[in-house]
């Protein structure tokens, strides 16, 4: 049955992931984007990692593609509009690297074998359990994780900084309006 | 997994989908009788009994009226909007600890820790992510609204839409935080342990702040009043169901009354000990001397359904009260007591509840140290925010009369 099953949310992941970039409209695209993430999402739930289910709907179903179609919206921005390609030479490019990460990953594939366990079997113990996953991110992969931390904190020191400089622009060509941080739809 | 296991949870499911959608028809009755209360007023009690059969006719006008779709509509995200807000509605429940009725009739194994021994027929799936699925799905919840709002084609429906979407990415994380202090307080996501755990106090002593905060964003979750901005009838005629008609405006209507029993049945796990009382587990060893394990495994399952229901029967009075006491909130104000006010309160509490439960080794005295902390910094918080000055245009008669008076 977990054979019939990967299978099926193979296919349905593969065809949203298409269909996101074919599909002319951005709010059809985000919406294959979120089915091919659904579909990711039973995958790992087929790979005994209930937690990586449920952090997958959450942040990139729940909050990242919330977002996206936000800004869509807000926007106005649906329609692709037909104005020329200004970096014409990134199509091709952009073509031979996929190709190149696709047979990487294709003789990866192919000598790694598919009965070999998994890299990280540490965890095989209580695989997937957030307990013993929280544990693992604690003591061995310590630093990985707080690089990780560092790297958001970064990005959201860089979010103020510019958002920042936007409303000094705007109070000192407007002065005396009280600059608005927050969306006002 | 046999087919039989597959057969129990088919029906369980079954059984839980139709209970919740009986469960909105009774709701509505339930809030449109005791609003009319609140608003000294009789309330719908023509049809049947008291107004009884009123879900009833409800539903059959609702079926009998035309279904349009508008020409200008996106058609197949219109079509599908309604489906992909009731679907997350009601799988939300499947986590959720009704009661504990053991069909191995050993009603002890409610009071254990373990839940791999439960089998409790009264919850469907006890995942050691629990906690994390509730928060997943309620996070999935805003497709559905989002996108009838987007598809109708509609600028009020797309007013809505957008300001749904707004105002549950700002009180999504102070949700997340809340219910993350609940899960370090009791060190669990599986919720039948969180219950479990409830067993000396409840989650509301310790996480008061906690508390305060899931109710204020849940309740902004389900977009209800005083949060209800994106159907704001005045501003938005409806805002994002405006285009929609018949079962596809009910299926909406329904989404929103489950997903506010949803919440309520979230609340009464976290805070109020989910289906447990005291004495439960002394009145399944009476009965069990009385009539032996298998009456003593259905008495305790049926006191625990009870007392759950119970449970959420207040929460939804609650609910029911705030909407007939509060007017709606202002879009800057929502903003602000989202970002400004609910998410730090929130990080404080996370950080609050980290150090009293490694510092103070008694699990009670930490509890009631956290309550007073929580009581503190509400008082505090409530102190800090004053009402800010208006900073609109708007010209008051109290200031037109008085530089009237002082300019003769």
């Amino acid at each position: 049955m977990d054979f019939v099953l990967f299978f099926l949310t193979a296919a349905i992941a593969l065809a949203g992931a298409i269909a996101m970039i074919v599909a002319r409209n951005a709010v059809h695209s985000a919406l294959f984007l979120l089915l091919n993430f659904g579909a990711i999402a039973v995958l790992f739930l087929l790979l005994q990692s209930p937690f990586l289910f449920t952090i997958q709907l959450s942040i990139y179903a729940g909050a990242i593609m919330v977002l996206f179609l936000f800004v869509v919206m807000l926007l106005g921005a649906e329609q692709v509009e037909a104005a020329q390609d200004k970096l014409p030479w990134q199509q091709p490019l952009a073509l031979v690297m996929g190709a190149g990460l696709l047979v990487i990953a294709m003789i990866t594939a192919v000598r790694g074998g598919s009965n070999d366990a998994p890299p990280g079997g540490e965890a095989a113990e209580a695989f997937g359990d957030p307990a013993s996953l929280g544990e693992l991110l604690f003591t061995k992969y310590l630093l990985p994780f707080q690089i990780t931390g560092i790297i958001l904190l970064v990005a959201v020191i860089g979010v103020v900084v510019l958002n920042q400089q936007r409303n000094q622009a705007q109070t000192e060509e407007t002065p005396g309006e009280r600059p608005s941080s927050s969306v006002q739809p | 997994m046999n087919w039989l296991g597959l057969l129990i949870i088919i029906i369980q499911s079954v059984v839980i989908a139709l209970a919740v959608t009986t469960a909105f028809a009774y709701l509505t009755l339930f809030e449109r009788r005791l609003l009319a209360r609140f608003q000294n007023r009789v309330g719908p009690n023509r049809a049947g009994p008291n107004g009884f059969l009123q879900p009833v006719a409800d539903a059959v006008k609702l079926f009998f009226k035309e279904d349009i779709v508008p020409s200008a509509a996106d058609k197949a995200v219109y079509l599908l909007a309604p489906a992909i807000a009731v679907i997350p509605a009601i799988i939300i429940w499947a986590v959720i600890p009704f009661g504990c009725l053991n069909i191995d009739w050993n009603y002890r194994a409610c009071f254990a820790e373990s839940s791999s021994g439960v089998n409790n027929i009264l919850q469907i799936a006890d995942i050691n992510v629990g906690v994390l699925y509730l928060l997943a799905i309620t996070s999935i919840g805003v497709y559905g609204i989002t996108l009838a709002g987007w598809a109708s084609n509609n600028k009020y429906s797309m007013m809505g839409g957008i300001r749904s979407t707004a105002q549950l990415i700002s009180y999504e994380l102070a949700l997340g935080t809340a219910v993350l202090a609940v899960v370090m307080t009791f060190s669990t996501l599986s919720t039948h342990e969180l219950v479990y755990h409830q067993g000396t106090l409840w989650g509301i002593v310790p996480q008061f702040l906690a508390f305060v905060i899931f109710m204020i964003a849940s309740t902004a979750e389900v977009v209800r009043a005083p949060f209800d901005l994106v159907e704001a009838e005045q501003e938005l005629v409806g805002g994002y169901n405006t285009e929609y008609g018949s079962m596809k405006f009910a299926l909406f209507f329904m989404t929103e009354y489950i997903k506010l029993i949803a919440v309520s049945a979230m609340a009464v796990t976290f805070f109020f000990g989910g289906w447990r009382f005291p004495g439960l587990e002394m009145l399944g060893a009476g009965v069990e001397g009385l009539a032996g394990p298998v009456v003593a495994s259905i008495a305790v399952g049926l006191a625990s359904l009870g007392s759950f229901l119970l449970k959420l029967v207040g929460f939804l009075f609650l609910s029911v009260w705030i909407r007939a006491s509060w007017p709606r909130i202002r879009y800057d104000r929502l903003m602000d007591l989202g970002w400004k006010w609910l998410l730090p309160l929130g990080l404080i509490n996370l950080a609050a509840t980290a150090v009293a439960f490694v510092l103070i080794e008694s699990f009670v005295l930490a509890s009631f140290m956290l309550l007073a902390f929580s009581l503190l910094s509400l008082a505090i918080a409530a102190g800090i925010n004053r009402v800010p000055k208006p900073v609109d245009n708007v010209t008051y008669v109290s200031d037109v009369r008085s530089r009237a008076e002082t300019g003769q």
